[in-house]
């Protein structure tokens, strides 16, 4: 039922659309924003409003085109190229920067424009719940198989067993420190919150970052009860901004890149920090003295995963797509390009054979259990787990994240 | 009789004549307008129009659909919390910027324009606009290399025996940075309106007994005002619009208007808050180019 009430406003929103092309450049930008208007429901009642929508059995003729909204460094030459010959797709990849331009390119036109997203876990549910992703059969993607068990069907992009995209690569977010500054690897995010450091310390700027300091929080400070970094009531999320309002005055700059943050460590401006394994290995390959390491705290997460937009126009060329980069080879191939581990068990022969001790290097080598400690991103709602309304919704954390770094 | 009847059908032939003439430069003019009168308006008129009635709609906090409902809480979220931090601080570091680059570029165009030879002054010249040739981001990472920990500033400061100012990713970073780099759209209209100055002023002032510093502050100084304005306009915009140098040489405490309105429009996702923030350059502007105006800066352009 919601499934079909989400179909019949899509119709309508693309009727509108098309007309709004005819009539010249600077209108067809009113009307864009215009023709949103009437899918702006169904996020609040909290079911998805594709979930209904039957997803194809089989994969035919591919269309000869394919658009994705995809990270900077997930379509590359040395992937793309050979899907373009081996399918006659050609591929036009969109970089966005981050996962709110992804969500916003989905939500306010792109949803008839582009095929696949390959959005992080802090944007699948927004996708989701906003109708702008729809169902995936995953028996068409032979490799899917091949799959780490917890990618197969993870929280953040499977919901009620419909699959809204396919797993892609995860990394944890470690916390990079100098060996100089550090003899042993510190056991503790507290670190990052200790003013021993001021001056010292860099954290990304992304609002994703209230989850890191409240998974300090969940070890370090037990009577707020925090169970998950992403599901926070008002007492526990107050708590959190708090402590990253104590630790602005200690951060020597929020880093936006990871060049950025490469930089700061590079010229010793910074001893700690949050990061991603790609700034150890790229540190480390310039003779820095630093490591990575995950605390007693456990660490966040992403995990990426290629979602098909509700109005894919060209949906054969996206199961092309979706299928070929779940193969080992791919897989190896990007996870070494970006610094990232790969969702399918199988690449990390590969990735030894395209560079050594690279699959040691991104943990593509651990069990299971060891990526138990990570908790990977996802976007927090107003719905707990444990079934009260009384959660503080990502909108929040935003506006929080800005009063904190403004 | 005949005469004065002959010149009256002459006038009035000449007047026809004169009349069609202007028409058909009208028509002329008018058609040589339109098409950078119609890029005026539809382009650039019609998307800060579009951009004005974006800052009062508002965003799905969720899935961030456009909610075209007209409302004034993008207005009442800027001017509440960090959002006016921010925007003091943008307003408080252009200030400071234009000041700073004034001070430093006033004896330069100076020497430029009434002391230095020919020679000297089309070499100066060249130094001046070389820098605008070279990419604005190795500019700013040049300035960081010299500025952050382990670059040329703390070394030359330790060599000295100096404590390390450890300039690198601050405010000051940013000022020194900015200050640099919008230079040289200070210096050139100074130099223009110093340039235009007649030498027989200067003469009279001299002759009639003024000291060297009265006649630089009476003669030379307001006529070359409305150069100083106009630069000061260059850099005072040019700063209050920048992002990319706080992303790069700025710490945590540097982030400016520009900084919210890039975070807004594409890590956050509410293009109607980034369309009200992007309306505070713009008032601050058009006050700014209203003042100019009357001290008659565009004179100098």
């Amino acid at each position: 039922m919601q499934g079909n009430e989400g179909m019949m406003k899509h119709k309508g929103m693309n009727g509108i659309w098309r007309r709004a092309a005819i009539s010249g450049a600077t209108l067809s930008m009113v009307a864009l924003a215009i023709a949103v208007i009437p899918s702006g429901a169904g996020a609040s009642g909290l079911t998805a409003p594709t979930a209904g929508m039957k997803p194809q059995t089989s994969i035919g003729k591919g269309e000869g085109k394919l658009n994705l909204i995809a990270w900077e460094g997930y379509a590359q030459p040395q992937w793309v190229k050979p899907f373009e010959k081996a399918t006659g797709c050609m591929v036009n990849a969109l970089y966005a920067g981050s996962s709110g331009e992804m969500v916003s390119k989905m939500a306010n036109g792109g949803g008839g424009q582009y095929d696949l997203v390959s959005a992080s876990g802090d944007a699948d549910l927004r996708l989701i719940y906003g109708g702008d992703v729809k169902p995936v059969n995953m028996k068409l993607i032979p490799s899917w198989g091949e799959f780490r068990p917890f990618l197969k069907s993870p929280g953040f992009n499977t919901i009620n067993n419909v699959h809204y995209g396919v797993s892609l690569q995860f990394g944890p977010n470690v916390l990079l420190y100098s060996t100089k500054t550090f003899k042993t690897a510190p056991t503790s995010w507290s670190i990052l919150y200790s003013k021993k450091y001021a001056g010292q310390l860099t954290v990304p700027n992304n609002p994703i970052q209230i989850a890191d300091a409240a998974l300090y929080l969940e070890t370090a400070k037990p009577s707020l009860g925090i169970t998950d970094p992403y599901e926070l009531t008002q007492t526990q999320f107050n708590a959190t901004v708090k402590l990253l309002q104590q630790q602005k005055p200690l951060i020597k700059a929020y880093w936006n890149l990871a060049s950025q943050e490469i930089n700061l460590f590079q010229s010793k401006t910074v001893v700690a920090g949050a990061a991603w394994p790609y700034q150890t290995n790229t540190l480390k390959g310039d003779g820095v003295a630093i490591a990575d390491t995950i605390p007693k705290e456990g660490a966040t997460g992403w995990a990426d995963t290629w979602m098909l937009a509700k109005n894919a126009p060209d949906p054969n060329c996206a199961y092309k797509w979706m299928a070929w980069v779940s193969t080992p080879k791919v897989q190896a191939e990007q996870a070494i390009s970006f610094g990232e581990t790969p969702a399918n068990s199988l690449a990390c022969p590969i990735m030894n054979k395209l560079q050594a001790g690279s699959c040691a290097g991104y943990h593509a080598n651990q069990p299971d259990s060891y990526f138990k400690t990570i908790k990977f991103w996802k976007t927090p709602l107003s719905t707990c787990d444990n079934g009260k309304n009384d959660c503080v919704p990502y909108s929040e954390w935003t506006n929080a994240w800005t009063q904190i770094t403004g | 009789m005949t005469t004065s009847v002959d010149s009256e059908t002459k006038r009035g032939g000449l007047r026809a004549l004169h009349a069609s003439a202007l028409a058909r430069s009208r028509w002329r003019t008018a058609f040589l307008l339109s098409p950078p009168l119609m890029w005026f308006l539809v382009i650039y008129l019609s998307s800060l129009i579009l951009m004005l009635v974006t800052s009062f709609w508002s965003v799905n906090d969720f899935t961030q659909q456009i909610d075209h409902h007209l409302t004034g809480a993008n207005f009442a979220q800027i001017t509440s919390g960090a959002y006016v931090t921010i925007i003091w601080r943008t307003f408080l570091l252009a200030a400071l910027v234009t000041l700073t680059d004034a001070i430093v570029a006033f004896p330069f165009a100076y020497v430029m324009a009434r002391v230095a030879t020919q020679r000297t002054q089309r070499i100066l010249l060249g130094a001046v606009l070389l820098p605008l040739w070279a990419s604005y981001l190795a500019k700013v990472y040049a300035w960081i290399s010299i500025l952050e920990k382990g670059g040329a500033l703390n070394w030359t400061f330790s060599k000295l025996g100096l404590p390390d100012p450890n300039l690198g990713f601050t405010n000051g970073a940013m000022w020194i940075a900015f200050c640099y780099i919008w230079l040289p759209y200070m210096i050139v209209p100074i130099y223009g309106s110093l340039e235009r100055i007649p030498s027989s002023l200067l003469d009279a002032s001299a002759d009639l007994g003024g000291s060297a510093w009265s006649t630089f502050r009476r003669v030379i100084l307001p006529l070359a005002l409305p150069g100083l304005i106009a630069g000061s306009i260059f850099t005072f915009s040019l700063t209050l619009g920048d992002y990319v140098t706080p992303l790069l040489i700025g710490g945590s405490n540097s982030t400016l208007i520009g900084n919210a309105i890039y975070e807004n429009l594409l890590t956050g996702g509410n293009l109607p808050l980034a369309a009200a923030l992007s309306t505070v350059p713009i008032v601050i502007m058009i006050v700014y180019l209203a003042i100019a105006k009357r001290l008659g800066a565009f004179e100098a352009l």
